[in-house]
């Protein structure tokens, strides 16, 4: 027999990963928009992959596929991948990225809710390392491209690599406005005039800042719908904001400004839906802002003095590593302990 | 969260109004048992009581099988100091006094005193009480033998609650009409109807506590209640405010309710009188005026009987009436019946079956549907959404004790103040993983006190051994002792070995031999040693 309470809210795991869901579709419209449909291609290989990983995982435990398959969380996994890397990748760079997501960082850690690192950084992390040359090849914004890759082109290129007939690697890819800045910073080229090639904004990269708003607007969205709290987000782009102002009043020359760190790369990506993933990020009010604070300070390091052109997800495991002991400390006061000595 | 929420307006008086952490919107489903009156439920043909209705130590019967009872009349006396008396409903003859089924999840079975109605229900004679001449402590006396305990739920015996302390700790009497709980509507009827009464039992209490302020605090989900105690309040000879506090689970829960009426907080293993309020349901405010000023005992409670019932409604019914025949009052809803709760859907308890007794307690029964209570859908692995821990009244962190009971680390629970947890069930409510969490938490507290209770044996039963180790060690010494005496008695023909010491070592070696022969012996006829 059941004990109190008898009645749950209306609401479930797969709600909150649809939300989370809803809230991306936004930016993948932008996505589509300013630098072509292959998205969507890398996208389905993604889910694809992540929800026939999952049904393997789930039944090689032992568990009922529906109700896990059915939660949702492959799919947002999937998708924050896809979102990570170049969308015209090759077809088994995704699946690779994939596989470690799910079977390695999430199954092998004992699934759903069990996991200690962010799944889809994971997954990045993995592909940064082991393929650094293909996760530069970025889609360049339409704008800026020589040829425009359509639907069908975008998949025969995802699928056999091959591009249609005279094409060039380099009319549609580009680096990514962060990779440029990285690159041209060491040939000792000033910030102020690095900023002033195409594939810059008017605050982060050409096309890419209208995404990363889209991605603004669906975290807002989470934030109302009470899918995520303030902390996290805020915490992460305002040290990021805060460390980037401060090398930037410091040496303007040679280091961005704190809107373009926050408008470029995964930041805004990470802050909204990536760091605020509850498995394997802090529970606790404070807590939480450690946490965001913490990412967002690795991640300018990483992309300022280290090796990476972006610190996003390293920035993200290497916090996920302090999550018990920053719970731990942060523990809130329990009613009635306010104020009493422990 | 020293918060103020708003500045409610309360005859000329403002009183600034504080936020609790946490809280839950659950469906109220009130307005369906508010659309009558309170209906007098009748007389039923049996009653059952039982002596244990209260927080504490059961009342002793004190009549016999086939003894004629008057309506009111004890039956059965506070044994202890937490105890209160109960008394016969209706009057009757005690048909039995033997164990009977009581209100509870698992079907327990308790003593409890059968009478058969004989129809009459004459009352025993009623007194008033003089209690503005009345000794303090005869008069909380006289309460515990009126059988009054807390109807809010806790039915803790009140007269303990009323003692204002020494030195005077109780400041604010604070009564308590929030009834936050779904479908409930008792408190609010009883509040509409009798709000004056209310107030009149209000009037003992101050006087009992010397309390120096009177509130009420009432959900704003109950206006029409409001009004009427509102009223009611102006006609008293002392201010009284109404507190119109936000509807919001588990608003009227006490530790809630002081701290959004007073922003203070009970602390925690204290009760609400460390902070100078003492807090009773407005239920048990009526019980008292009717005990001191009529002279009649608790016999009778209003109950709501809703749900999946024909017309829900609330019943001034007898304690004592069994709970199947209140609900047949209510008429038949064409769902089928799936169960039976008592209380409401956050904290009441599920009724293993309907023949048990309405007792102080039963401030509703909630008869369940497939359609209103839908089977929980399975549990899900926790995503660490901390949906709980936005949602606890008590601030606690319900993933972190979840993990540590699932992993029986109950030291980390206790750590983690498991016991602050007040079982509200918000947790439970608003989890996307639809994980019973209170009920995980009841298992680590049962675990965590079983694991104390034998500790506490063991920790006796080592005691115990010790000192029969010891006693064994003296009682030697002593018969060593006696030994030497004896021989030191002797004449002193062998004057060589006659020294004392020498005599005393023999004895002792030969205690020792003794002793070892015994052990051996021992050994030999029992495997197990005892102790």
């Amino acid at each position: 027999m059941l004990s109190s309470p008898y009645i749950n809210e209306k609401t479930s795991v797969f709600v909150i990963m649809l939300k989370v869901m809803l809230a991306l579709v936004p930016a993948i419209a932008a996505y589509v928009w300013y630098f072509g449909p292959a998205i969507l291609i890398s996208l389905t290989i993604a889910s694809v992959t992540a929800l026939v990983l999952e049904t393997i995982a789930v039944k090689l435990r032992g568990l009922p596929a529906r109700p896990f398959l059915m939660d949702g969380s492959a799919l947002v996994t999937a998708w924050l991948l896809a979102l990570s890397i170049p969308s015209i990748a090759p077809w088994w760079l995704i699946v690779v990225g994939t596989f470690f997501a799910i079977i390695v960082a999430k199954h092998l850690y004992g699934g759903l809710g069990n996991n200690l690192f962010n799944p889809a950084m994971v997954g990045y992390a993995v592909l940064i390392i082991s393929f650094p040359v293909q996760m530069t090849h970025w889609a360049a914004p339409y704008s800026l491209a020589g040829e425009h890759l359509g639907l069908a082109d975008a998949a025969q290129y995802i699928f056999s690599g091959l591009l249609p007939d005279g094409w060039k690697l380099d009319a549609i890819s580009t680096a990514t406005p962060l990779d440029t800045l990285r690159t041209q910073l060491q040939l000792h080229r000033s910030v102020a005039d690095i900023s002033q090639m195409p594939i810059f904004g008017s605050i982060g990269g050409q096309g890419s800042e209208i995404v990363v708003l889209m991605f603004l607007l669906g975290g807002i969205y989470l934030w109302l719908t009470r899918i995520i709290t303030w902390h996290i987000p805020l915490a992460f782009l305002g040290a990021l904001a805060l460390i980037a102002g401060i090398f930037h009043m410091v040496n303007p020359q040679h280091y961005a400004t704190p809107w373009f760190h926050i408008a470029s790369g995964g930041a805004m990506l990470g802050a909204f839906f990536i760091a605020t993933d509850p498995v394997s990020g802090a529970t606790t009010p404070k807590g939480k802002l450690i946490f965001g604070a913490g990412i967002g300070l690795l991640t300018y390091l990483i992309r300022a003095l280290g090796g990476y052109p972006d610190g996003v997800a390293f920035a993200v495991l290497l916090m996920n590593i302090t999550v018990p002991l920053i719970d731990a400390y942060t523990q809130p006061p329990v009613y009635g302990h306010k104020g009493i000595a422990k | 969260m020293e918060i103020p929420r708003d500045q409610i307006e309360a005859g000329s008086m403002t009183r600034q109004i504080y936020s609790f952490h946490g809280g839950v919107h659950p469906e109220e489903n009130k307005q369906i048992s508010t659309q009558h009156a309170i209906a007098v439920a009748p007389v039923p043909a049996h009653v059952i009581v039982p002596v244990r209705q209260h927080i504490g130590q059961p009342a002793k019967p004190c009549v016999a099988v086939g003894d004629r009872v008057l309506k009111g009349q004890m039956i059965a006396a506070a044994e202890g100091y937490i105890s209160v008396a109960a008394h016969a409903p209706t009057s009757g003859v005690v048909t039995a006094i033997d164990l009977h089924p009581v209100p509870h999840p698992s079907g327990l079975s308790d003593l409890c005193i059968h009478i058969a109605a004989d129809g009459e229900d004459r009352w025993i004679e009623r007194n008033p009480t003089d209690y503005r001449n009345m000794n303090a402590s005869a008069l909380r006396n006289r309460l515990r033998d009126m059988g009054i305990a807390g109807l809010g739920g806790a039915v803790f015996p009140t007269f303990i609650k009323l003692n204002p302390g020494v030195p005077q700790k109780v400041q604010t009497l604070l009564l308590n009409g929030g009834e936050c709980e779904p479908w409930i509507t008792c408190d609010d009827m009883t509040m509409r109807e009798h709000a004056a009464e209310i107030m009149q039992g209000a009037t003992v209490m101050r006087f009992m506590l010397r309390a120096e302020t009177v509130l009420v605090g009432i959900e704003d989900n109950k206006p029409q209640a409001i009004a009427a105690m509102q009223q009611a309040a102006a006609q008293c000879d002392f201010p009284v405010e109404i507190v119109t506090i936000p509807t919001l689970y588990p608003g009227g829960g006490a530790k809630q309710m002081i701290k959004t009426v007073t922003g203070k907080e009970v602390p925690s293993g204290g009760r609400s009188t460390d902070v100078g309020v003492a807090t009773f349901n407005v239920g048990t405010a009526l019980a008292i005026h009717r005990a001191v000023n009529l002279g009649e005992p608790l016999i009778s409670r209003v109950v709501t009987v809703t749900g999946n019932v024909g017309q829900p409604r609330n019943f001034e019914v007898l304690i004592g009436t069994p709970i199947d025949e209140l609900i047949a009052l209510a008429g038949k809803h064409a769902d089928t019946v799936t169960g039976h709760l008592m209380g409401g859907p956050m904290m009441g308890i599920e009724l293993a079956r309907t023949d048990v007794p309405v007792v102080k307690a039963t401030n509703c029964i909630l008869v369940k549907s497939a359609k209103l209570f839908p089977p929980p859908p399975p549990a899900m692995p926790c995503i660490r959404c901390t949906r709980c821990a936005d949602a606890c009244p008590a601030d606690l962190q319900p993933q972190e004790l979840l993990w540590f009971t699932r992993s029986k680390n109950f030291d980390r629970a206790e750590k983690y103040q498991l016991f602050d947890c007040i079982e509200c069930g918000c947790c439970s409510y608003v989890c996307p993983s639809h994980i019973p969490l209170v009920q995980y938490y009841r298992y680590a507290k049962s675990e965590i006190s079983a694991k104390q209770k034998d500790q506490q044996a063991a920790d006796h039963a080592r005691e115990r051994h010790e000192s029969r180790i010891a006693r064994i060690e003296r009682e030697k010494q002593e018969r060593a002792e006696k030994l030497a005496q004896k021989a030191a008695a002797k004449p002193a023909a062998d004057a060589a070995t006659d020294d004392p010491a020498t005599v005393v070592k023999k004895a002792a070696i030969q205690a020792a031999i003794e002793r070892a022969k015994a052990a051996k012996a021992a050994d030999d006829t029992v495997a197990t040693p005892t102790e």
